[in-house]
């Protein structure tokens, strides 16, 4: 089935409530030809000179050089502008929560969403690779959320996100949490049309990983430093990850926060609330 | 192994050429990529010989032209060059530093037929 609003068709990406799933992977990688890797890489010759470029004798292979210029996350980019105009024109603040696997991404944004949804209006992309499960835990707390499962992808894509706010429909004026893939590699790369990217580091995974992953840092604007109320049990030196945090990226805000304990949220809600208030005024 | 999916991207990217520039193959790519992006260049090869297969750029050659990091230093006023995002300023040793250069990944040219 051809989809109406960009003409994709291709058949393992699932967003739920999408008529079509998407595989980006299938077709272009059918089977394992092992031989392929060790092929000379100068086994083709290059005709050069074998008359005017551009001219095209049949018979004769020509080779032309072309100019391309263009960014290879080009189309990506485009979606994602496309998205960050709809969320304008709606008035609607869209975050894109990035972390590590068990960081406690999910538990920071259903305590969120309980704390927030009599305030604000509220709703939730989430992005796994498998199973609804992150989007069931939303809906528990009345907040309506669509779940994408990417397959084999390891992070969300601007297209992937227009089709999940289509059929999520969110509200005028409203605050959307785009949940990405527990990863701090690949959503690095990914523009979804977010207003900010907000990366979660709790204090059980090492100080250092500001460091060890500086692409996904470097795009943050917002620094979650989760599980606080641990901090007495682990071996984890704040000021050093901090320091760390602003080496990549000098702008970067932090916040020091426990979901479970509660402590540090009334900070984070006042960012989400003056980032809503910035969205509305930038209409 | 976000490498791949950007091999994808690349593909449409030719794909998109082939129909507007009108070629059918593609012999050699030139790919701009930055030091700071985060690109693996070994990746890059590996994904782009699995995802090309069967395709109008099928045993293409890729040729990866790095482009240098280069930052705006606050302290100093001036460019430096620089390899990570955590460097510190060769000169003054901070860390106010704005990249300027080093985040691309774009497809400069091609040999096609």
């Amino acid at each position: 089935m051809m989809c109406m609003v960009c003409g994709c068709g291709e058949g393992g990406i699932r967003i739920e409530g999408h008529g079509h799933s998407h595989d980006r992977e299938q077709g272009h990688h059918p089977g394992h030809d092992h031989d392929r890797h060790y092929h000379n890489r100068h086994e083709h010759t290059h005709d050069y000179g074998q008359g005017p470029a551009h001219a095209h004798a049949p018979g004769l292979s020509q080779a032309r050089m072309v100019q391309v210029e263009e960014d290879i996350l080009g189309k990506n980019n485009q979606y994602a502008a496309a998205n960050r105009l709809r969320l304008a024109e709606l008035g609607i603040l869209a975050l894109n929560l990035v972390s590590s696997p068990g960081s406690g991404k999910t538990a920071l944004l259903t305590r969120t969403l309980d704390d927030l949804k009599d305030a604000l209006k509220l709703s939730v992309i989430e992005g796994d690779q498998q199973t609804a499960n992150d989007a069931e835990r939303v809906r528990d707390t009345g907040v309506k959320a669509v779940q994408i499962n990417t397959g084999k992808g390891c992070h969300l894509d601007a297209h992937q996100v227009g089709h999940a706010i289509e059929t999520l429909q969110p509200e005028t004026q409203s605050v959307l949490f785009i949940e990405n893939l527990g990863n701090l590699v690949c959503p690095a790369a990914f523009d979804l049309g977010e207003a900010h990217k907000v990366v979660i580091l709790s204090i059980t995974e090492g100080e250092d990983k500001p460091i060890k992953y500086p692409y996904m840092f470097h795009a943050a604007d917002l620094m979650l430093l989760n599980k606080i109320d641990l901090l007495p049990y682990v071996q984890f030196d704040l000021d050093r990850c901090i320091e760390y945090a602003r080496r990549v990226n000098p702008s970067i805000k932090v916040l020091q926060l426990s979901a479970t304990s509660g402590e540090g949220m009334t900070s984070w809600y006042q960012w989400i609330k003056a980032a809503r208030q910035l969205a509305l005024i930038g209409r | 192994m976000h490498e791949m999916s950007l091999c994808e991207s690349l593909l449409q990217v030719l794909e998109e050429h082939a129909q507007r520039q009108g070629f059918s193959r593609v012999r050699t790519v030139w790919l701009e990529i930055g030091t700071l992006s985060s690109v693996e260049p070994e990746a890059m090869r590996f994904s782009f010989d699995v995802v090309t297969r069967g395709t109008l750029a099928d045993r293409a050659e890729l040729e990866i032209i790095d482009v240098p990091g280069e930052a705006w230093c606050m302290q100093c006023s001036k460019r430096v060059v620089i390899t990570k995002h955590f460097d510190a300023c060769p000169d003054c040793g901070g860390y106010e530093l704005q990249v300027t250069a080093g985040k691309e990944m774009r497809v400069k040219e091609l040999e096609v037929e």
